[in-house]
């Protein structure tokens, strides 16, 4: 069993989501950055997502440009990532997700990417620019040989043959975009983000994890009530960045992990999840 | 050399270039719009459409100009011109903007968005819209707006909105960046009116499409004008590459028909010094698309530079990185220096000033036309008009640094 199933099988048996956030690989170095996924598997991360930078980041909101402008302003690389990840990997007893653009991983070449990849103890990869079609070629296959999970993306505007196609092509876990657009955080879920999760769960065996836009922990708890794990990436970020100069600002970030963390745990009360649903959606308006 | 079939194939590829490097949520989108523009372009109706509005509206045919004063000068092979920049907004531009805003006028979508670097593809677009009555919305660099001042307030009179985009070199790679966040977000609503044969799928061939009504047009008026079927050669500039493939597309099938493209060689050869892709280059992915790429070691995008913001950009059109593969094309390169050379040049020998993207073009004919006879013809693409250039170029023989941008 990966340890990707192996966590969503203990999350299920424990009534909560996983709880996966995200941040950027060497923003504003990697000694931060290892500071942080320590601390963030400390307040309870499920998994842990590792962003590459990538110089051009189509699918990224304001917060995660810049703090992939300071990792590559600081001479980061995808290589140093993994060497990183490899040296950290016995002390961080959680599964690690690679979020990367395809370029950095092409620049390294697909076959080499995929065997130190799979040598650093990377569980999982998601190529935000690779749908399946592009994958299939070089990267799906190697990744695959390895035993690394391959995370694809699904969207509101993935129509059932494209559900079908990732669901196929997927390991792991699929990751579903809350709503149409780029990362950050938002005032309050989409709408449809219900319906649209049942869409997928009917069409996918894989767990579904949800992102884009979750970033409070009234977010947090809605979704969790309807779906298998919840990313929060820019709000983490954000924290990370603005409580810089703080005295201990590792400590601050591991303290709102540790909040977010606890919104994934589901209540037992049924009329369930639609009512945590909207407790959720008006907690995040107020706020 | 290989034989060229106009492609690319079911998925979008050129030879192992191009493809649809697309984040999920653009997949469906993009499907439909292929599916779209499929439908549109054998459709009589959409073609009698777009044809009729190049014909009263923007003024085609734009005309091929024998310059017998520039021939006369180089002393070699006689040199003609194909006068995009006498089409409505003064460069080719237009024929792409709207073939693609009238497409998105048929597909219910309201709301164009578009990238522009120096503004004329931005202008084209604007224009467009307010010709079909769309929503306008252009991206374009912070850096590219405090130089393109003229160019940004003819898109507000357009009824057009200008977005400052201050991230990254906040030039016209930034530009394509904000404007796929942008449809990414909003892409029930908005067609992204892409400026060039880069991007996902189908993108490169749509474009190209639109503008090899440029090369068509051509390849009739030189048989009439001088009774030769084909040109000896045809030189064009590439930035992204449209107007090059939109002047080369009819004589791809002729083998005896040499095509040539001319990139940006800048001020040098160190990266960030020139927008020269071929050589340099190395495959990658950008913007959606698989092609040669100016990035470094660890695949990150370097930064560019050219006199001509039209040229300032650090991936070429998939199709070309695929005509170069096959030897189809021939790619070389003009510096800042030649192109405002060539620039001078055809401004005294035929009273045209060309955009400075073109001048580039004009460089490489400049270097080849004395060592061919007479009976040799070459045909040009001259791409844009250059008034918008002339600030560059009085600064660039001023010594002074210009910054580089995009078209």
């Amino acid at each position: 069993m990966s340890a990707l199933a192996d966590l969503f099988a203990r999350c299920r048996a424990e009534e909560r989501a996983a709880f996966v956030p995200f941040l950027v690989a060497g923003d504003p170095d990697l000694d931060a950055t290892e500071r942080l996924l320590l601390a963030l598997a400390r307040a309870g991360a499920d998994a842990i997502e590792i962003g590459v930078p990538f110089s051009d980041p189509i699918a990224d909101g304001p917060v995660i440009q810049a703090a992939s402008e300071r990792a590559l302003a600081g001479g980061v690389t995808l290589a140093r990532i993994l060497a990183r990840v490899a040296h950290l990997r016995g002390r961080l007893g959680v599964p690690l997700v690679l979020f990367s653009y395809a370029n950095p991983i092409l620049a390294l070449g697909a076959e080499r990417f995929a065997e130190q990849a799979a040598a650093s103890g990377i569980d999982a990869v998601l190529v935000v620019d690779l749908p399946p079609e592009e994958a299939a070629e070089e990267l799906g296959p190697r990744l695959a040989e390895r035993g690394v999970d391959r995370i694809f993306l699904l969207a509101p505007t993935s129509g059932r043959e494209r559900i079908d196609r990732v669901a196929k092509a997927g390991s792991g876990f699929v990751y579903f975009v809350s709503r149409a657009g780029v990362t950050g955080e938002r005032e309050a879920l989409a709408a449809e983000l219900p319906r649209q999760l049942a869409a997928v769960r009917r069409r996918v065996g894989l767990p579904v994890v949800v992102g884009f836009g979750i970033s409070t922990p009234e977010q947090v708890a809605a979704a969790a009530g309807l779906a298998d794990g919840v990313v929060v990436g820019s709000a983490l970020v954000r924290l990370a960045h603005d409580c810089r100069d703080e005295p201990d600002p590792v400590a601050l970030v591991e303290e709102r992990a540790r909040q977010l963390a606890a919104a994934t745990r589901r209540e037992k009360a049924r009329g369930p999840l639609l009512g945590r649903w909207r407790r959720g959606r008006s907690g995040a308006r107020s706020g | 050399m290989g034989r060229w079939k106009s492609g690319p194939d079911a998925r979008g590829r050129f030879g192992p270039f191009g493809g649809r490097y697309a984040p999920e949520t653009l997949m469906a989108p993009l499907a439909e719009l292929a599916a779209a523009y499929d439908r549109a372009r054998r459709d009589r109706g959409f073609r009698g459409r777009l044809a009729g509005l190049l014909a009263s509206w923007a003024g085609r045919p734009t005309p091929l100009t024998c310059a017998e004063r520039l021939t006369a000068e180089l002393g070699g092979a006689r040199i003609y011109l194909k006068r995009e920049d006498l089409l409505h907004t003064g460069a080719h531009k237009l024929n792409n903007a709207l073939g693609q805003a009238l497409l998105a006028a048929e597909m219910g979508k309201r709301r164009l968005i578009a990238e522009t670097g120096a503004g004329q593809h931005g202008v084209a677009t604007a224009t467009a819209a307010a010709r079909l009555g769309l929503d306008c919305v252009v991206y374009m660099g912070e850096e590219d707006m405090r130089r393109q001042r003229l160019n940004v307030d003819r898109m507000r009179l357009l009824g057009a909105e200008v977005v400052a985009v201050a991230a990254g070199s906040r030039t016209l790679k930034d530009a394509i960046n904000e404007a796929m966040r942008d449809w990414v977000t909003n892409v029930a609503t908005t067609h992204y009116v892409l400026g060039s044969v880069l991007g996902p799928d189908p993108f490169p061939r749509m474009v190209r499409d639109f503008q090899s009504v440029i090369g068509d047009e051509a390849r009739r008026q030189l048989r009439r004008e001088t009774g030769r079927d084909l040109p000896d050669l045809v030189v064009a500039c590439v930035g992204g590459g449209s107007n090059a493939l939109g002047i080369f597309a009819p004589f791809l099938g002729s083998p005896s028909v040499r095509l040539i493209g001319v990139e940006a060689g800048g001020r040098g050869e160190g990266a960030g010094e020139h927008a020269a892709r071929f050589g340099p280059g190395r495959v990658g992915v950008l913007h959606g698309t698989r092609t040669l790429l100016l990035q470094d070691e660890a695949g990150q995008v370097l930064p560019t530079h050219s006199v001509s913001a039209g040229l300032d950009y650090p991936a070429v059109g998939p199709e070309h990185a695929e005509l170069a593969r096959l030897g189809r094309v021939e790619y070389t390169r003009a510096s800042d220096g030649e192109a405002v050379a060539a620039f001078r040049l055809l401004a005294r020998t035929e009273g045209i000033l060309p955009a400075l993207e073109t001048a580039h073009a004009l460089a490489e004919v400049a270097r080849r036309a004395p060592r061919l006879a007479r009976r040799h013809l070459i045909l040009v693409n001259l791409s844009g008009r250059g008034d918008k250039d002339l600030e560059s170029v009085l600064a660039h023989e001023a010594g002074e640094p210009v910054a580089g941008g995009g078209a």
